[in-house]
């Protein structure tokens, strides 16, 4: 029988297996009862139920027992909530679920939202969109804070979420399906701009903590690892996750838009020039 | 709107990095006050008698794990705590208790604990408790222990947190020894905290 004690939280979150069966169970309903032709498709669904239980699996698994006693199981664990899980959320699609539940909300519900979506609007700024994106992986690999991080349960929380979170309104930005140029989304060049941009200093800070002589991160040595592994072995193998995965997800992020981009050259018109063409 | 909120923005995250930062540098060892939950457990002690905190009420407490058949590490946390508290003022010389958890209750018999724990000092208690508590308690100080295959004699090493984790007289998670502190500064440390708390 297979060891299923490994899928049991190591550190039950009410709040987190709640938030995750909420976000579950509004896709799923949505799917059920919107009209057929906005159902997204069966591979988006796919990526979007994979991205979440991703993120599920690092936070809720026995996978978080080792990401607080193994500095390099620690940096997986941000790379899926910070990169990978957002990144196949925001892939996916979700805006016909959000758009089905926009419809369904009560006016005085979206009047309740509206502190929300204004600092949602701000977040969204390119510029404070990426510098908040970088800012927070330098802010947690900070080595005072992040020892603090992994000593009190409660920061450790806060650090886990706001990666997620940050993750999810980042890539929402940059994979956001709808055109440019018919509506006020992102344009492509800022978007891969900002990716190219994220990267650099990702790169930097994975290289100084792989090239790092002495140890950067000792909290992993002060409360015991998981399995006995050279300390020195840890750290390289946590610097290579934070230099070289985020820049490979940056780079088929640019793919993926300037694909994006170049299928819809000259296919996609403003109303505004249509109208110009015709007094 | 931006352009006025990004400034704002910045100076608000520069302050509240400022704030973290803000480590007045009393201490040599790491201060956890408001990090960690305060001392709580229940273990079996040498004479295989229940021991809560409560037993040891209105002292310091030095929370370290270990296993008696530790080669280098345990012996010399243990050899250093002593020094550093014989170097306190002679009042304050019997207001700290090491509490010395062994994560090895395989072979770490009450016995056995007994006699290390007494070889470091009349301050220090052995303690220990089956693994699911041990488990427990551990990652309620978000540490953990891990043990080594087994070698042809059946002895095995046992990975543990280097870090002996300092509680005032009150039982509230004070300081973080680290590895690498002189017993000087050890001594300062439980010097000061011994003073501030005294009635």
């Amino acid at each position: 029988m297979p060891d299923i004690g490994f899928l049991a939280p190591y550190d039950f979150s009410p709040l987190t297996i709640l938030s995750f069966a909420l976000v579950l169970a509004g896709y799923g309903y949505a799917l059920l009862h919107m009209a057929p032709e906005q159902r997204p498709g069966s591979v988006r669904i796919v990526t979007f139920v994979l991205g979440v239980l991703l993120c599920y699996g690092v936070m809720q698994t026995r996978f978080d027992y080792y990401s607080q006693y193994m500095f390099f199981v620690h940096r997986g664990q941000h790379l899926i909530l910070h990169h990978l899980g957002p990144f196949l959320i925001a892939l996916s699609n979700p805006l016909p679920v959000f758009r089905f539940w926009h419809e369904r909300m009560g006016p005085s519900l979206r009047a309740g939202l509206r502190p929300l979506v204004r600092v949602y609007r701000i977040l969204q700024q390119p510029v404070i969109a990426a510098v908040l994106f970088v800012g927070l992986i330098y802010f947690w690999l900070w080595p005072p804070i992040h020892f603090d991080a992994m000593l009190s349960r409660q920061l450790y929380w806060t650090m886990n979420w706001s990666m997620l979170l940050d993750g999810l309104l980042f890539w929402w930005l940059m994979f956001d399906p709808r055109s440019p140029v018919l509506t006020s989304a992102l344009g492509y060049g800022k978007r891969i701009l900002i990716l190219a941009a994220v990267a650099i200093p990702q790169m930097v800070l994975g290289a100084w903590i792989v090239f790092s002589r002495g140890m950067v991160y000792d909290v992993y040595e002060v409360c015991g690892r998981a399995w006995p592994m050279a300390p020195e072995t840890d750290q390289l193998l946590g610097g290579l996750l934070t230099w070289i995965p985020p820049a490979m997800m940056s780079i088929l992020g640019i793919l993926i838009i300037l694909r994006r981009a170049m299928r819809e050259d000259g296919r996609v018109v403003k109303p505004s020039q249509l109208a110009g063409e015709n007094p | 709107m931006t352009k006025r909120l990004l400034p704002l923005i910045l100076t608000v995250s520069v302050l509240a990095l400022t704030g973290c930062f803000g480590d007045d540098g009393r201490w040599h060892g790491k201060d956890i006050s408001g990090l960690m939950p305060e001392l709580d457990f229940e273990l079996m002690g040498s004479r295989g008698e229940t021991v809560t905190p409560q037993d040891s009420a209105g002292t310091i407490r030095l929370l370290y794990f270990g296993f008696t058949s530790c080669p280098d590490v345990c012996p010399t946390t243990l050899t250093d705590l002593r020094k550093a508290v014989n170097q306190l003022p002679r009042d304050y010389r019997d207001d700290v208790t090491t509490l010395f958890v062994s994560v090895d209750p395989e072979r770490d018999t009450p016995e056995r604990l007994a006699s290390y724990a007494s070889f470091f000092g009349d301050q220090v208690v052995g303690l220990t408790a089956a693994e699911p508590e041990l488990r427990e308690l551990s990652k309620r100080y978000r540490t953990t222990f891990g043990y080594d295959e087994p070698d042809a004699d059946g002895n095995y090493n046992v990975s543990h947190s280097s870090a002996v984790y300092v509680f005032d007289r009150t039982g509230k998670a004070r300081l973080l020894l680290r590895p690498g502190l002189t017993t000087q500064q050890v001594s300062e440390d439980l010097a000061q905290l011994a003073k501030e708390s005294r009635g």
